[in-house]
């Protein structure tokens, strides 16, 4: 039992560290993001910045490393992502823009397009210039992503798209975009899909960003009136659909798990820093209890990690016990911020910057972290993934997938 | 980064699980459970000639001179198995506080008998039912001798030997090795929510005593000792843990309720996912404890605490929902349910209670230990 890099390793982390020195700027505090430093013209400044360090990024040949070396790549094991993204969290560097195209969109073009599909967007997509999103989820359908009913229906060569995508990141700015559609109602849920890749400048798609709790707009509402797309850009046979967007989610990449907001080091220093009515905060039993079972979970997320990079550095796959991450950091997450504005007392509502503890970053948790428990499998997928997948017990008893789509029952949307 | 334990331990695993599945079944068990016998002792002779008794013991005291990982391993298999055996008092306790302040003369005089499961060793700590604390312990030694009561002592029945703490003036206490053979100790066995561990009260009325360990140091003693059996005992209650939820999984999968197996309820679904959640966090938690004992690394003082609350909460939620998931049937003495509730909660107590743990945890972490 050791924590120490295998020399190949240690080789590749002393390379990703020498130059992100030399072409990362670091974080000017815990907090800082890419968004936040660059604000600019409605946030397209950050995307202009992020498309020059993608370039740079892979010149030096980190912006995809699992991928194939012909395409850019470098053909190396998971652990060596994992490598680059510890490195990397210490630097101040574009997150949130191309993690869908080089993770999600161009593995799927790998195993379902054509050699010249390839060579037209993954240089491209590599390098930055062209950004995609992911037209998966819709207001019908969110963890039962295919109950979608966004119609493709098929005229000659091509094919019209109408109907509504909801929570798609970076539409706004997205050049690409793959997308799941129905093509046939009559067929039983998951047979009537097909998959297609498309431009978003394609006439009759029109975007709106989506105010969250937070204020921020992360997402997007996409509208289609007959868009067309060219049957070549169809991924994967007519009514395959749903096998494909299935290659496009494994492919989620592993994410580095530790949360962005304040974590246990964050809470466990405001408690040493604020006063009770009996004395300091940290000396008081019911919130050292509280702590005590913040830094377990913490420690047992970050030591988990560790067993599934071990698992990685050995060439095995780790499995969707990968999926306890997520599932104990986006509550812990919540429960960290309310924690923290219930020992502030009556002051704990305060959201200016200058007036909270930590410019706000327990407030607006507060308001952010709620997304963290549905993005991305919502916690009672998520416990249905370990109890099937990892537990190996049944599926939940379905209504719905031998019938026709068309007859399903459906709520008043 | 290997995070994990290495092919030789993971061998010697699967070694002690099969022994284990043979000679500490739900049968033999039970005869502890039922029966008069405070522990199995052909289990115990077993465990003593499969050499696992002197795993982490030097081989200059007649041990096999392994490390803390592989002892880990094994107490990982007794937990799973809820072995009736004193392999805890007498390793984790009596053993580990002989190797952390042992006189050359008290090693060579018990360790190479610990080692051959010839002797039983014990811990008497605590006074009654409250904590345990510099200023209320009443057990008090002077010139070479020991009065006082201690209870309840893990295996302090069966014991050969105790190490106890003695207050020796005010404020001041220290470890003291006693041999129970010897005159001036009475001991009655008391009965705990787990017959399948023997447990005693033991009376000291003037019995020798030497001391273990400089004097008056017996409270950061018996703290470091603690923290290493917490790692030790952290994997005990893992194994318990992981069988309590298989336990859960299998029965829901074989039971039928409203046309359908259970298990692919969500309510039953989502309850086992909460159960393997917190067994893999505690599992986590156990690794590093483990890690910081082999290396008797700085980390250690908060590593161990870590480790033992996260598995005293994850073994007693596994054990209480098993019962949960078996309905009626876990309820009753014929299956195994309650076996791993009542040791949930008794090694969720034998160092201490998990309140107390998370306190330490936290006052460890202020004075920035590790």
């Amino acid at each position: 039992m050791d924590f120490d890099d295998t020399p190949e390793e240690a080789t590749f982390r002393t390379e990703v560290r020498e130059w992100l020195s030399v072409n990362a700027e670091p974080k000017s505090g815990a907090f800082e993001t890419w968004q936040s430093r660059y604000p600019g013209r409605d946030g397209y400044e950050g995307l202009e910045r992020a498309k020059e360090f993608q370039a740079k990024k892979a010149e030096a040949g980190f912006a995809a490393l699992h991928w194939p070396v012909e395409w850019g790549g470098r053909a190396l094991p998971p652990i060596y992502q994992v490598i680059y993204a510890q490195e990397e969290t210490r630097y101040l560097v574009p997150r949130g823009y191309f993690e869908i195209g080089l993770g999600m969109c161009m593995p799927t073009l790998f195993a379902f397009g054509t050699e010249e599909q390839k060579r037209r967007h993954a240089p491209v997509a590599l390098r930055g210039q062209e950004v995609w999103c992911q037209l998966f989820s819709e207001p019908g359908a969110g963890s039962d992503l295919a109950g979608l009913r966004t119609r493709a229906q098929r005229e000659g060569e091509e094919w019209v798209i109408n109907g509504q995508k909801i929570w798609t990141s970076g539409a706004h700015w997205a050049d690409w975009a793959i997308l799941v559609a129905r093509s046939d109602p009559k067929a039983a849920k998951h047979k009537g899909l097909t998959f297609f890749f498309l431009s978003m400048k394609s006439p009759g798609i029109e975007t709106r960003r989506i105010k969250q709790i937070s204020g921020a707009s992360h997402f997007n509402e996409v509208y289609f009136t007959d868009v067309r797309i060219p049957d070549h850009q169809r991924l994967g046979a007519v009514g395959a659909g749903w096998g494909v967007a299935i290659t496009t989610l494994m492919n989620e990449r592993l994410t580095s798990g530790d949360l962005r907001g304040p974590d246990f080091e964050e809470v466990f220093g405001l408690a040493r820093s604020v006063a009770l009515e009996d004395g300091p905060a940290i000396k008081n039993a019911a919130v050292r209890e509280r702590l005590a079972d913040l830094y377990v979970k913490t420690q047992g997320v970050r030591l988990t990690r560790f067993r599934t990079m071990t698992a990685l550095s050995r060439g095995e796959t780790p499995g969707p016990e990968n999926s306890i991450g997520k599932l104990v950091n986006a509550p812990k997450a919540q429960e960290i911020a309310s924690f923290a504005m219930d020992l502030l007392d009556m002051g704990g509502v305060v959201m200016d910057k200058d007036a909270a503890p930590l410019r706000a970053a327990f407030q607006e948790s507060l308001l952010s972290s709620p997304g963290g428990r549905i993005a991305a499998g919502t916690d009672e997928i998520l416990r249905n993934i370990i109890a099937e997948r990892v537990l190996g017990l049944p599926q939940d008893v379905r209504v719905d997938r031998d019938l026709p789509f068309d007859q399903l029952p459906t709520g008043p949307r | 980064m290997n995070f994990d334990f290495s092919p030789d331990q993971r061998s010697l695993r699967d070694q002690a699980r099969k022994f284990l599945a043979e000679h500490s079944s739900s049968a033999r068990v039970r005869r502890i459970l039922d029966g008069a016998a405070p522990y199995d002792a052909e289990l115990w002779r077993g465990m003593g000639e499969m050499g696992w008794v002197g795993t982490a013991i030097p081989e200059l005291y007649g041990g096999a001179g392994f490390g803390h990982l592989e002892l880990c391993v094994i107490a990982e298999e007794l937990g799973r198995s809820l072995a009736p055996t004193p392999f805890s008092s007498t390793i984790y306790l009596a053993g580990e506080a002989l190797l952390l302040a042992g006189s050359e003369a008290q090693k060579k005089r018990w360790l190479p008998r610990i080692a051959q499961a010839e002797a039983i060793g014990c811990l008497g700590l605590a006074e009654g039912a409250h904590v345990a604390t510099p200023a209320n312990l009443t057990t008090r030694a002077q010139s070479g001798r020991i009065t006082g009561t201690k209870l309840p002592v893990m295996d302090g029945d069966v014991a050969d030997f105790a190490v106890v703490l003695a207050a020796e003036s005010a404020g001041r206490a220290g470890l003291f090795l006693v041999d129970l053979k010897g005159a001036g100790v009475i001991r009655t066995p008391v009965t705990t929510v787990d017959p399948t561990r023997s447990h005693a009260r033991i009376v000291f009325d003037g019995a020798a005593a030497e001391p273990l360990g400089a004097p008056g140091a017996g409270w950061p003693l018996a703290e470091r000792l603690l923290d290493r059996a917490a790692v030790l005992v952290a994997f005990e209650q893992l194994g318990g843990a992981q069988a309590a939820l298989d336990m859960a999984r299998e029965y829901a999968l074989g039971r039928f309720a409203f046309g359908r197996q259970i298990a692919s309820f969500q309510a039953i679904k989502h309850k086992l996912a909460d159960m393997y959640v917190a067994v893999e966090l505690a599992r986590s938690n156990a690794y590093y404890g483990a890690w910081a004992l082999s290396k008797d690394a700085p980390e250690l003082p908060v590593a161990a605490p870590a480790a033992r609350v996260a598995a005293c909460e994850a073994y007693y939620q596994a054990a209480k929902e098993n019962i949960q998931v078996h309905g009626g049937m876990g309820f009753t003495w014929e299956f195994d349910c309650h076996l791993h509730y009542r040791r949930a909660k008794l090694t969720g107590l034998m160092l201490g209670s998990v309140r107390r743990w998370k306190d330490l945890l936290i006052a460890r972490l202020e004075t920035g230990a590790a």
